[in-house]
């Protein structure tokens, strides 16, 4: 008699490379449900990636007069971002590629440690697809139930049980893309607009195409879009080496496989009893006993399974566990993990990551908030004045990046008996004083004459000199002034 | 060919009956999704020619019941726009134009759409940036044949220079030695002296002859001190700023033969509310008094 306390389940890992011809029609995976350590980390992850996700825009941040107070917004129509303290115009995006960087070595390094751990627990695909089967194990019940109701004939109650799951399913991918529309615009404000249809048509078309994403790749594509789209998967091979902790079964204990009865001896046999159950939680529809292969995020759901198999035939847990590559030819089963966190890929990523977080860091401190472009007329290069003196013209562009109105001085310096004025600017002769409003760019046309036989040849070089009145920060630009040849 | 549809043994498919060399072709059906979806453009292409402006005539084509045309849009694009901004057009065509500049909101629309009126308008005889060639001046400068406060600029660029416009102002440079008003000889002691005002002259006795010439027959537009006129938008010909270039053979030409140059009137062409956006930005270009 087969150990009684185990259920022998009939699956075929689909996804499983041998099962698995170039030009089939795909094959829905049913995962079993699991219960144990690291299902019960999945879910607290669920809810605190989605938390964040749904909470953030909600955030309120204040930022005075003249900025939202939303503590995240990327707001495209005035072209800021805003992140709680930090605010960024358009010129300084490359901030963000900053943070991709950032991030791009941040998951190289947890890779090397960890194997797919974005995959497993925080990656938006996996998170959204396990709330999906979390959802139609409520209304379908669990494997089997939904194995039989998937071969049950057309029926009111399989029909009600359909349209129930795929409008929750609906739902969620409203409510996925109704979050994402508010890290854009005032959520309040937006919130009430599309209830009232008065939010703008990309808010709309912005809510639908999520809806759409969020269902198909959650709903119906799920382990597809991991295994054919992502290229993640195939990254990850770089950054993984035998010392990276994966799931991984270990076949020395395991193997031979083979079914147990109760009492029986478990010397010259492996461990495994060929239940299938890491097989039937699998939401990716590979067997974890192949070894480490593409298709596994490392959910750890198998991981949780095989435990469950352990306890009830009295082996010590662990078959299917976190361990490194070596760790599959190890057949003990107290086996100690010797882990070596510090190796020369870790340490390259980790001084890689550090190094780019204090530049950003150290550009994020001491980020200017005044920024000023000259730009010389070009058609004219300069113009001849009646009495014989030579006109450049520039456009001045000067950034005020705080909150609040602030005044300014434009000086030129390099020039002997130069004037300068601006077009709209006081007369002539008076200093060049000139207001910009807060959180704004203002634009001044500057005009700046000498007399011919004080130029040193065809190119001066000149400062325009921008101080502000009150702080005194001040900003020099070099720029050159033309004349006709000597 | 057969009459009886073989079978492909391995795949299934029928075959097309075509075999070479013992090779069979397969008559392997076309992906549905493929089908389908030329089905659905056929669908698409009929809806198209229905809707949609499609099938050529013999002097026009077919309109197509949603009436698009390309020109349409763009008229319907140019008419949006031109209401869009009818708020502050009309603001500028009732304020003194002298007053737009402490607006600055309505100066930098005037500035904006003068900008690409002269683009459009003007640049081909002013040059882009405004810079002038030989004949057509530069409206960087400070030196203004009519005048260069933003009024008179505005009426020059309203009424032209010698324009067809009953308006227009006008002054004429005459043709002295096509019309025998004076000799040659004459008309090279006037260029001396002309030159004499802004440079060292060698032959100071022409010089002197030149002055009685200038005196009897210029100083009338170009006033006594050849400092110009703006009655007669008579250049000053003192300063550093030459119309036609100072080189005494187009000084002589100019004496010869005279010159009148056509601005020409843009009150028929243009609106109030884009001559006045013009008048600005020609202001703004450094000169305007
Ligand atoms: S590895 Fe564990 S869960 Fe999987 S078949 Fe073997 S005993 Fe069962
Ligand atoms: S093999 Fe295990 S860890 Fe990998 S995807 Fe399947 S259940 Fe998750």
């Amino acid at each position: 008699m087969v150990n009684s306390s185990v259920e022998n389940i009939d699956v075929r890992p689909v996804n499983k490379k041998e099962n698995r011809a170039l030009f089939e029609k795909r094959e829905k995976i049913q995962p079993k449900k699991a219960r144990g350590n690291f299902r019960r980390l999945k879910w607290i992850i669920m809810g605190v990636t989605l938390a964040i996700y749904y909470i953030t825009p909600w955030i309120r941040w204040d930022r005075g007069e003249s900025g939202p107070d939303q503590a995240v917004l990327v707001d495209l129509a005035r072209e800021r971002f805003y992140f709680f303290f930090i605010e960024l115009w358009p010129q300084e995006v490359y901030y963000i590629t900053g943070l991709l960087i950032l991030a791009a070595i941040s998951l190289f390094l947890v890779t090397s440690l960890f194997g797919r751990a974005w995959c497993g627990y925080s990656c938006p695909q996996t998170v959204w697809t396990d709330l999906f089967i979390f959802v139609e194990r409520m209304v379908e019940g669990d494997r089997n139930a939904r194995l039989k109701l998937d071969k049950a004939p057309t029926s009111v109650s399989k029909f009600g049980k359909r349209l129930l799951k795929h409008s929750i399913w609906i739902v969620i991918g409203v409510l996925t893309g109704g979050a994402w529309v508010f890290y854009f615009a005032d959520a309040p404000t937006l919130l009430r607009e599309l209830f009232t249809f008065e939010a703008p048509v990309i808010a709309y078309s912005s809510v639908a195409v999520l809806t759409a994403t969020t269902y198909v790749f959650g709903g119906l594509m799920r382990e597809q879009v991991c295994t054919y789209m992502c290229p993640w998967p195939r990254i990850q091979g770089a950054m993984v080496d035998e010392d990276t902790l994966t799931v991984t079964y270990h076949s020395a204990r395991g193997e031979p496989r083979g079914p147990h009865k109760k009492g029986e001896s478990w010397t010259d046999r492996g461990h495994c009893i060929d239940c299938n159950q890491c097989v039937a939680v699998c939401p990716m529809g590979i067997d974890i006993r192949d070894g480490l292969q593409l298709e596994c995020i490392t959910c750890a759901l198998c991981i949780d399974a095989c435990n469950d198999v352990m306890d009830k035939i009295d082996l010590p847990r662990g078959l299917i566990g976190y361990d490194t590559h070596a760790g599959q030819f190890d057949s003990n089963p107290e086996r100690k993990l010797d882990i070596r966190f510090i190796r020369p890929r870790t340490i390259a990523y980790g001084l890689i990551l550090a190094l780019v977080g204090a530049v950003m860091l150290f550009t994020l401190l001491n980020r200017s908030v005044l920024d000023v472009n000259v730009i010389r007329d070009r058609n004219p290069l300069f113009v001849t004045l009646s009495d014989g003196s030579i006109r450049n013209g520039y456009t001045v562009k000067i950034l005020n990046k705080i909150h609040e109105t602030r005044q300014f001085q434009i000086e030129v310096v390099g020039l002997k008996n130069a004037q300068a004025w601006i077009e709209s600017g006081p007369p002539i002769g008076l200093p060049m004083i000139v207001t910009v409003p807060a959180d704004a760019l203002s634009s001044y046309k500057l005009f700046i004459s000498a007399p011919a036989q004080n130029l040193p040849g065809k190119t001066s070089d000149i400062d325009v000199v921008v101080t502000d009145f009150k702080s005194n920060e001040r900003d020099i630009q070099e720029t050159s002034f033309k004349g006709p040849e000597k | 060919m057969s009459d009886k549809v073989e079978k492909d043994e391995v795949s299934g498919t029928d075959t097309t009956g075509h075999e070479w060399d013992g090779i069979k072709e397969l008559d392997t059906p076309m992906p549905r999704w493929w089908l389908w979806t030329m089905y659905g453009t056929i669908i698409w292409a009929i809806g198209y020619w229905i809707v949609m402006p499609a099938w050529p005539l013999i002097s026009s084509h077919t309109a197509g019941f949603l009436g698009y045309s390309s020109r349409g849009s763009l008229e319907q694009e140019l008419a949006d726009a031109t209401a869009a901004h009818a708020e502050d057009r009309n603001a500028l065509v009732t304020m003194e134009l002298s007053a737009v500049k402490n607006n600055s909101q309505l100066y930098q629309f005037a500035l904006r759409g003068g900008k690409s009126a002269f683009a459009v308008n003007c640049s081909q005889c002013h040059g882009s940036g405004a810079q002038g060639a030989p004949g057509f001046p530069n409206l960087n400068d400070d030196d203004w044949l009519w005048g260069g406060d933003v009024d008179a600029i505005y009426e020059t660029i309203k009424y032209g220079i010698r324009s067809d416009h009953d308006d227009t102002r006008i002054g004429e440079m005459p043709a002295f030695l096509t019309d025998e008003m004076l000799t040659k000889e004459q008309i090279n002691d006037a260029a001396e002296y002309i030159l004499s005002l802004s440079e060292k002259r060698e032959d100071m006795a022409a010089v002197d002859r030149g002055q009685d010439v200038f005196m009897e027959n210029c100083a009338a537009c170009h006033g006594d001190k050849a400092k110009g006129g703006r009655d007669f938008g008579a250049p000053n010909l003192t300063d550093a700023i030459w119309f036609y270039g100072k080189d005494k053979d187009v000084i002589l030409r100019t004496i010869s033969r005279g010159r009148n140059n056509v601005m020409p009137a843009w009150v028929d062409r243009l609106d109030d509310a884009t001559i006045r956006q013009l008048a600005l930005y020609v202001h703004s270009l450094g000169g305007g008094e």
